[in-house]
């Protein structure tokens, strides 16, 4: 790939979505831009970046962010912060929400639907006692509208319902038919679904219990994961918690959130609750 | 180190299934067939998990994991069928036997690896 091609792409999707590319990513570029320049009829990645620079359309602009932004995920990916949710979690949500009787949990980055269909999944099967006059709301994010539609549609291929699944669960929450397999009613209807860029503003959102920030943070640079954590920390009341991928922490990036005792996970109170590893956010780089 | 039995009668499928089980340094024995499956048993009584074919010569993986499954055996293996039968009967009719979990074929050392955590053996 030209560099000046690569540098184009690379200002671009930091401009219009925030996905910090870094360097040497020209493999991901290539594999994830070729195909959207081929169903457009381009010859490939220097054509596609003379279209972006002649007729930056807003169909194109979408295809390409919405072609980088889509991740590789399956359901109850690293299991423990699923099983954390259910064991340790939610008896202190249910705790402090016994009087509204309502939990809402945040996804804010969906990606093709695995992760809140098996935080559904893993409420109904550990949390029983919500069925009985508990209202639970999980609000599902992304900011890829084509993912989001697949997602909603909770249609899957036989090779992503084995990623993570255990066969009773499939059993359980699927039902086969001629494309795959379809997640049944009573889990895709716990989910809502929006389209959300995480450099806009979240207000409209309201206050989540649980909010997972998985494996998205690293597509922004510092300053942006900053600022998209310090905005999320008030959209959590004091009880609340942030769940990031297993990889991920805010050490060194911001002061919003300490991270929460006694999980193996990577799990975080909001720092205005004044509770957690008090501390533990506090070095900056 | 985990002793892996691979049931199939198709020597390409037990190539690819070695192949991924030396990865996770598995101990694997093979057979092609549920009566040579119950040999291997007898002569390793502490196989930990059987990936288990359903359509074989001789005797079935269905056959194979009734039998299995009312062998004295000092722990009895984990068993995951893997078969191109993919219909919810089948699967029922096989975890109703006793099996543990059901690959759908064809695999991919992904599908593999999550389900070897699923069933706590990696």
């Amino acid at each position: 790939m030209d560099p000046s091609d690569y540098e184009f792409l690379s200002n671009f999707l930091m401009k219009a979505s925030g996905l910090n590319l870094g360097e040497g990513k020209a493999y991901l570029l290539e594999s994830r831009l070729i195909p959207v320049a081929q169903s457009l009829g381009l010859s490939g990645i220097e054509e596609l970046v003379q279209a972006v620079k002649t007729m930056p359309t807003p169909q194109l602009k979408t295809s390409i962010i919405e072609a980088m932004t889509t991740n590789e995920t399956l359901f109850f990916r690293d299991k423990k912060p699923f099983n954390e949710l259910a064991d340790l979690m939610m008896p202190k949500i249910l705790e402090a929400k016994k009087l509204q009787r309502k939990i809402r949990i945040w996804c804010a980055a969906s990606s093709s639907g695995q992760e809140p269909y098996s935080i559904a999944m893993q409420l109904k099967e550990c949390i029983p006692e919500l069925s009985a006059g508990w209202n639970v709301e999980i609000v599902a994010t992304d900011l890829d509208n084509q993912i989001l539609a697949k997602a909603k549609e909770g249609q899957y291929t036989q090779f992503e319902v084995q990623r993570g699944l255990s066969i009773q669960m499939l059993m359980k929450y699927f039902e086969k038919n001629d494309q795959g397999w379809q997640i049944k009613p009573e889990i895709r209807n716990c989910v809502t679904w929006k389209q959300l860029n995480l450099l806009d503003s979240f207000n409209h959102l309201g206050q989540f219990d649980v909010i997972f920030c998985r494996n998205v943070l690293i597509y922004f640079d510092t300053d942006r994961k900053k600022q998209i954590l310090d905005r999320m920390a008030p959209q959590l009341p004091k009880h609340g918690y942030l769940v990031l991928g297993g990889a991920e922490t805010v050490l060194g990036i911001c002061d919003s959130f300490n991270r929460a005792k006694d999980y193996r996970a990577a799990v975080y109170n909001p720092a205005h609750a004044g509770i957690g590893l008090a501390g533990t956010a506090s070095i900056r780089k | 180190m985990v002793k892996m039995l691979l049931v199939d009668d198709s020597r390409t499928v037990r190539l690819v299934g070695r192949r991924i089980m030396d990865k996770f340094g598995f101990e694997v024995h093979e057979a092609e067939h549920g009566e040579d499956a119950l040999k291997v048993i007898r002569d390793h009584p502490d196989i930990d998990a059987v990936l288990l074919d359903w359509n074989m010569p001789v005797m079935n993986g269905l056959d194979f994991l009734k039998a299995l499954r009312s062998l004295p055996l000092p722990k009895q293996p984990t068993v995951m069928m893997c078969t191109t039968e993919n219909d919810m009967d089948h699967i029922m009719l096989a975890m109703e036997a006793g099996a543990n979990e059901y690959i759908m074929k064809p695999f991919t050392e992904d599908i593999v690896r999550d389900k070897l955590e699923v069933v706590g053996i990696l």
